[in-house]
């Protein structure tokens, strides 16, 4: 590994934001190597967007310590914006304009852009070039609004939710285009609400609730720490489902095996999944 | 594979290349805002057409000679209308289409990328003084054709049309941004941005002959640029007969330049103290 890439693109230290008499971030730390995909995971309202406004540079802090790409993003420069690569929660193109149009135009701010047709390929949009953006779909806008975050080509791509209102095809497509621009060496730093999607994509993620970050690694080092235990389940010979929660899965099925003499039927053991994880650390359990 | 990338990204990031100049970007942004602004036929007929179609009615309706000032009432109309016209394609132009584009976040969005600020203002004085020069032009071309009005006969009176263009554009363009933090939102930017402009050609002396309006209303007229805008396209457009009508008995140039131009200082500063890429909902 070079020095590079072990160097932090995103370094934060107890970052705390608060409106009025709501805190919506107390005191989150996170560490974003270079290179890296990173998820910041938590419902709506657990800060993760206000997080992110901040690595922006689009939002003041209360306290702590910022440090995006080696800068403090609330005196971000123009040099340093122009290594950031922003893709917002709500698209705001100009409707009148086409889609070739507004890459094109975006792309001349940047002092070493992309090839806007390329990215309007990579995101998708090439039979869209000449439409007018208030012709698209929601699906479509929201891919345009990739495509301008990554017209710059940034050492760093921070995206906020940008899958909310995908149907389950383009969802897929955005997941090989992050892994492609991943792949490239870009840093991104991601935050959504779906599960799948941060386990699909994140190579470290963070659990934020409540303005906290609960938990923090690799997700299946996260359900190995946070997931305890598995869940034995089968079906009495009555037809009555039954499950137990058990930290000795093996001695259960053994008791099965011998109490039904073969086959056990309806038989499955699971593993916490990361979902099971995520709704106890943040408090939601009882949406199961 | 990563590493080798990420390598090879860094040093081609050493042989930085210059970020784009801000008047370069500012020329694209100046072709771009005047693309949206011909493609959004409301905004087209809003802004553009609405001074030409109310001098054509006004012209056409009021047309009696005016009492010992050696004109007609059409003729009055038509410095008034481009004042108006003026106005309209600066102050109220870019007072609602800022305050859509803060609230439908555009700005922020602009504001996210290395675009310099200074390139979004001089796009905006692109598209102001385009509009504004075609805006005039128009309503100068039916003036001349259908209400006896003659080009300025002089060097001299070209020269004064030419710096209460200039200074009537950028007094009202600086108002225009800063009445856009006004409205809470984009749909209420029209109410609050077409009221005070309507409000102020009733008392300007725009509909409204200029001896017939009270003067405590002329009064507070006078303290914007709209009333010194007509007074002084007035003075280019009329025969000098005309000033009898004025306030003042006399097209007083050297107030108006000073008049106009002390709000484009107060514009600026305006604007400096109150402009932002957010609306006041993003904190």
């Amino acid at each position: 590994m070079t020095a590079q890439a072990n160097e932090l693109a995103v370094d934060v230290r107890g970052l705390r934001k608060q409106y009025g008499d709501v805190t919506a971030v107390d005191g989150i730390d996170l560490e974003i190597r270079t290179g890296e995909v990173f998820g910041l995971l938590g419902p709506n309202g657990a800060g993760k967007s206000t997080t992110i406004e901040i690595l922006q540079g689009n939002r003041g802090r209360d306290a702590g310590e910022v440090s995006v790409l080696g800068s403090d993003p609330a005196t971000g420069t123009r040099a340093w914006r122009s290594r950031v690569g922003i893709v917002w929660q709500d698209e705001s193109a100009p409707a009148e304009l086409t889609v070739g149009e507004t890459v094109r135009h975006f792309a001349r701010y940047y002092p070493r852009p992309r090839d806007p047709e390329e990215v309007i390929g990579l995101v998708g949009l090439e039979a869209k070039v000449d439409s007018r953006i208030k012709g698209l779909s929601g699906g479509q806008r929201r891919r345009l609004d990739v495509a301008l975050g990554v017209i710059g080509d940034p050492e760093l791509l921070l995206l906020d939710e940008p899958t909310t209102g995908f149907d389950p095809a383009a969802r897929r497509q955005f997941w090989d285009l992050i892994r492609k621009l991943s792949d490239e060496g870009t840093t991104i730093l991601l935050t959504t609400h779906y599960l799948e999607e941060a386990e699909n994509l994140a190579d470290r993620l963070a659990i934020v609730a409540r303005g906290r970050v609960v938990a923090e690694g690799e997700p299946a080092a996260l359900r190995e720490r946070h997931g305890t235990g598995a869940t034995v389940e089968w079906t009495e010979p009555d037809g009555t489902p039954r499950a137990e929660h058990t930290d000795t899965p093996t001695k259960v099925v053994a008791e099965l095996v011998h109490r039904f003499d073969g086959e056990i039927p309806g038989l499955l053991v699971s593993r916490p999944t990361l979902e099971d994880v995520y709704l106890r650390l943040t408090g939601q359990e009882d949406a199961r | 594979m990563t590493t080798t990338t990420t390598a090879v990204r860094a040093r081609s990031r050493t042989s930085e290349k210059r970020l784009p100049g801000a008047w370069g970007l500012g020329l694209r942004r100046g072709s771009l805002e005047l693309k949206q602004f011909f493609r959004q036929r409301e905004q087209v007929v809003f802004t553009f057409a609405f001074p030409v179609v109310f001098l054509f009615l006004f012209a056409s309706i009021f047309k009696d000679d005016v009492q010992g000032a050696g004109i007609n009432a059409s003729q009055l109309y038509v410095p008034a209308m481009m004042a108006a016209g003026i106005m309209s394609t600066s102050f109220q132009s870019l007072g609602i289409s800022i305050a859509i584009e803060r609230d439908e976040k555009v700005l922020r969005r602009l504001r996210g990328t290395p675009m310099p600020p200074a390139a979004y203002f001089l796009g905006k004085i692109w598209l102001v003084l385009v509009t504004g020069l075609a805006e005039t032009a128009i309503l100068l071309l039916v003036g001349t054709t259908f209400y006896d009005v003659d080009l300025p006969s002089s060097a001299v009176k070209w020269l004064d049309f030419g710096w209460i263009f200039v200074l009537g554009l950028t007094a009202c363009a600086l108002l225009g941004i800063a009445v856009s933090s006004v409205p809470k939102s984009g749909k209420s930017a029209t109410s609050v941005v077409v009221l005070p402009f309507l409000v102020l050609q009733f008392i300007s002396g725009v509909y409204i002959a200029i001896d017939t309006i009270p003067d405590w209303m002329l009064n507070i007229g006078a303290l914007f640029p709209l009333k010194w805008m007509c007074q002084g396209l007035r003075g280019v457009f009329l025969p000098s007969s005309a000033q009898v009508l004025e306030q003042a008995g006399s097209w007083e140039f050297g107030k108006i330049a000073l008049v106009l131009g002390a709000w484009c200082v107060g514009g600026l500063v305006l604007c400096l103290l109150t402009f932002r890429w957010k609306n006041r909902r993003d904190g």
